[in-house]
């Protein structure tokens, strides 16, 4: 067991030193969300109404889970970049050849990649009081697990993207043309209530859309507030955001596997 | 640099005694890439205590060679075993036994050098006491000790070098790869990183294993394989290798033209080979025919080498060019 765990907790522990020695990470994962939650924000709480809502919360209230959501993800996208850099600059092969299941790597770098979004995301969940969420100690706890999964999930899906770059100019074109999108159709910046067809249906296919409704649940567990329309339920949102884990779990550990025997 | 004086097995590579515990064993080694065979029918074996180059110019496929000898590449067509285990199907056993240095910088330097060790360390399973002490002798044997703490982008390109040699070297492996292992570093550098390894090979009786492009680092090595195009075109040790190539080699450097080859070649009754501009003549008593050479043609010669064989002389020998 403990020969399983080391070479795990010494990736792991690698990912979060380096981070700690490059702070400009941890600003800018974090400075540009909160700029687009403040200025989009206060923007659009004038004349936005979120559609489906009737006396719900102002729409910087309902931006406020897309936003740390946002920071999960572009925490998990830099630390999936280290990879990318890891593989150019060689220190990845040197962990290739060692005698350590593929499985086991990605999961390290996995956890590593949750670890600090986590952070990230607790440091901008403390603002929460400021737009009027309430949440006792049980609502907390379980945001926190929610959030655990969407960071594992969200870097998992930067790892099955990272571990076929060569190069990180690759990765910001994905960036730019899948993980964001996936984000603005999540129900992070809009409700799917009310919009076109076309595009409710590919709200509902984006597994993000369950990821940030199992969140926004989790947020108002305490207070009988729904802070939204009719988005998926509680269950099916924790189901489908598991399932996202797991899937991108497996994808990545087989990428990783077929790239490097 | 020569040779380092510190060969002596060079002289009786008849003693090095296969040994199905300590060896690199590869039989017909082909691979293709797309359409190019990257490597064509390679064989040869190696053992323990020795140190073996591979000498070929870029795009030899050295390379591909490494990287399947490394377990990072699959094998396509022939068999490698390495210390009896077949790398097809015993990777991980090979893996444990197996260090490598690749030629891209394998250090993190945003870590410090023991920190590196360290992540190493605890990759193969080391850790505790162990794997403090095995940091700490290594250092000192690599005479990095006194930078241990320090963070690896602040050490020269030499100290980095020396560093990897010992993470490669941490969890005692028989087999030590290493891929260009002097590239980017100045000649003293070079020559302390052939010393290290002579001492590697000797005192811990590990099979060396190294690719390179440099004639100097192949010279310093036991035997010597040579790759050209994919094929491997000669093996022994360099002084066997040398011995091929009869007597002394003149180089006539400078514009020399085919009319002044045939001249030569019809003069002298040798056979020169041109090769990139220069002309490369084989011959006994090399001093005399430089004497009449000058004399026989003292307005279309320029420079005038004369030495005993290289390892450069073999490679262009044996396939009829350069060695770029």
């Amino acid at each position: 067991m403990r020969k399983m765990l080391l070479p795990i907790a010494t990736i792991w522990w690698r990912e979060i030193i380096r981070f700690y020695r490059q702070r400009s990470r941890l600003f800018s994962a974090i400075a540009q969300p909160l700029v687009f939650w403040i200025l989009i924000g206060s923007g659009l709480s004038a004349s936005f109404q979120p559609s489906g809502v009737v006396n719900g919360p102002g729409y910087i209230e309902y931006f406020y889970p897309g936003i740390v959501v946002l920071v999960l993800l572009f925490t998990a996208i830099f630390a999936t970049i280290s990879v990318v850099n890891d593989r150019r600059e060689g220190f990845l092969q040197g962990v290739l050849v060692a005698p350590v299941p593929r499985w086991r790597i990605v999961l390290a770098q996995a956890l590593g990649g949750t670890t600090l979004a986590l952070g990230q995301g607790v440091l901008l969940l403390i603002l929460a009081p400021i737009t009027g969420i309430r949440f006792g100690v049980a609502s907390l706890f379980i945001t926190l697990g929610v959030m655990v999964l969407l960071a594992f999930g969200l870097t998992n899906l930067g790892l099955l993207i990272a571990w076929r770059m060569d190069s990180t100019q690759g990765f910001h074109a994905i960036m730019n043309l899948l993980l964001i999108p996936i984000w603005l159709l999540s129900g992070a910046f809009f409700p799917s209530t009310g919009v076109p067809g076309w595009l409710a249906w590919t709200m509902k296919f984006n597994p993000l859309t369950y990821g940030l409704a199992a969140f926004r649940h989790s947020l108002y567990l305490d207070t009988s507030v729904k802070a939204f329309g009719d988005g998926p339920s509680w269950t099916l949102s924790m189901l489908i955001t598991s399932l996202f884990c797991v899937l991108t779990y497996v994808g990545a550990t087989f990428t990783a596997s077929a790239q490097a025997n | 640099m020569g040779r380092m004086g510190a060969h002596p097995q060079s002289s009786n590579l008849a003693t090095f005694q296969p040994n199905a515990d300590c060896l690199i064993e590869v039989e017909n080694l082909s691979h293709r890439y797309q359409t190019r065979q990257v490597l064509n029918k390679v064989s040869f074996n190696v053992s323990c205590g020795e140190i073996f180059g591979l000498l070929g110019p870029n795009g030899s496929g050295k390379t591909t060679l490494f990287r399947i000898l490394s377990t990072l590449m699959p094998i396509t067509s022939g068999t490698v075993r390495i210390l009896g285990y077949d790398l097809t199907t015993a990777v991980k056993a090979i893996r444990h036994r197996l260090g490598v240095v690749f030629q891209h910088p394998g250090l993190d330097v945003k870590l410090t050098v023991v920190e590196n060790l360290r992540h190493h360390g605890h990759l193969y399973g080391i850790s505790g006491k162990t794997l403090r002490h095995r940091i700490a002798e290594l250092l000192e044997q690599v005479g990095v000790s006194d930078r241990a703490t320090d963070r690896v982008e602040v050490l020269s390109g030499g100290l980095q070098r020396r560093v990897e040699l010992a993470k490669a070297m941490l969890h005692s492996p028989r087999v030590l790869l290493l891929d260009e292992p002097t590239s980017g570093l100045d000649v003293i550098a070079r020559r302390q990183l052939n010393a290290e390894l002579r001492a590697l090979a000797d005192t811990e009786n590990i099979l060396v294993f190294l690719t390179t492009h440099l004639l100097d680092d192949a010279e310093a090595c036991n035997r010597v394989g040579i790759l050209n195009n994919g094929s491997l075109v000669a093996i022994g040790a360099p002084d066997e290798l040398k011995a091929q190539v009869g007597g002394d080699v003149v180089r006539i450097e400078g514009e020399v033209s085919e009319r002044l080859s045939t001249a030569i070649a019809e003069k002298f009754s040798v056979s020169p080979v041109l090769t990139g501009g220069h002309l490369r003549v084989e011959c006994e008593r090399g001093h005399e025919f430089v004497r009449d050479l000058v004399a026989a043609f003292p307005n279309e010669i320029q420079t005038v080498q004369f030495g005993r064989p290289t390892l450069e002389d073999v490679f262009t020998k044996l396939t009829g060019n350069p060695f770029i």
